[in-house]
């Protein structure tokens, strides 16, 4: 069975899909990124599906099952560079690909998350009573 | 990629593993190109045979499927036959319904590839097992 390659740049974990997965080569790389954002700590994985030439139910709920697991875990998930006839094989299949972000590329991701990820620490400090935060 | 692959005659593919799903998508797709379907077109069709062949698989416990080029005078099409001999769909109403599964999965593989192609015929017994046949036509 093939395995998707996981990379680590920075906070980010990225995953980007070069091969036509098998449902097994899929369930695997569900466990391998659950495995490496709880041994990495980090907080955002960007998913590039910009080489899959289809989405069916399968992958489709893969990615959903991936944003819910690394939402427990804290990070947030990006799925980048859906192709235009994907995304339109996608609505009239039914997949809604509910909870799921999404990004017109890699780099657009990675701003998604580092915003998310801003407004979040945020919140922190705005719900922390002990520390000063800049806003007056 | 495509060559090798004689198109002037059905082209067939057995469903046995989770790898012959993926050469079941790759045949579909080699065959869509072929009778030059638009893009939008082709990735619905290989989603389509996706979501069959998977269901040959989990539901009919394997099975074959067969790839052919048609041609009504007019347009091109692909025409896929999947074939089990499982234990064939009870309440086909129901299996065709959105969001209604047996096998875990989102319901949407039955009707959903219905919605994908042109033409969907479905055959289905216990004895015989289940045979569904989807055409594609180009525009």
């Amino acid at each position: 069975m093939e395995r998707v390659p996981i990379l680590k740049i920075g906070d980010i974990l990225l995953v980007s899909i070069q091969l036509d997965m098998s449902d097994q080569t899929a369930v695997q790389l569900q466990e391998d990124l659950a495995e490496r954002i709880v041994a990495t700590g980090c907080h955002g994985v960007i998913i590039d599906i910009t080489a899959l030439d289809i989405v069916d139910s399968f992958v489709g709920r893969m990615l959903s099952t991936i944003a819910s697991i690394s939402r427990v875990l804290d990070a947030e998930t990006v799925v980048a560079g859906m192709r235009p006839a994907v995304a339109i094989t996608l609505v009239e299949l039914g997949l809604s690909l509910n909870g799921i972000r999404t990004a017109l590329n890699v780099e657009r991701g990675m701003e998604l998350i580092a915003a998310a990820r801003a407004d979040e620490l945020d919140h922190q400090l705005d719900d922390d009573p002990d520390v000063e935060t800049a806003t007056p | 990629m495509t060559a090798g692959i004689d198109l002037g005659h059905p082209q067939a593919q057995a469903i046995r593993s989770d790898e012959d799903v993926v050469r079941v998508r790759q045949l579909v797709r080699a065959v869509a190109v072929a009778v030059k379907l638009s893009l939008v077109d082709q990735t619905k069709v290989v989603t389509a045979a996706s979501e069959l062949a998977r269901n040959t698989l989990v539901y009919g416990g394997g099975g074959a499927v067969e790839v052919t080029i048609v041609d009504n005078g007019r347009r091109k099409g692909v025409r896929i036959v999947f074939a089990d001999s499982g234990p064939g769909i009870p309440d086909l109403d129901l299996a065709l319904t959105d969001g209604y599964t047996t096998g875990g999965g989102l319901g949407l593989g039955l009707s959903g590839a219905r919605r994908l192609v042109d033409e969907f015929g479905i055959e289905t017994s216990a004895a015989t097992g289940t045979r569904i046949t989807v055409t594609k036509w180009s525009r």
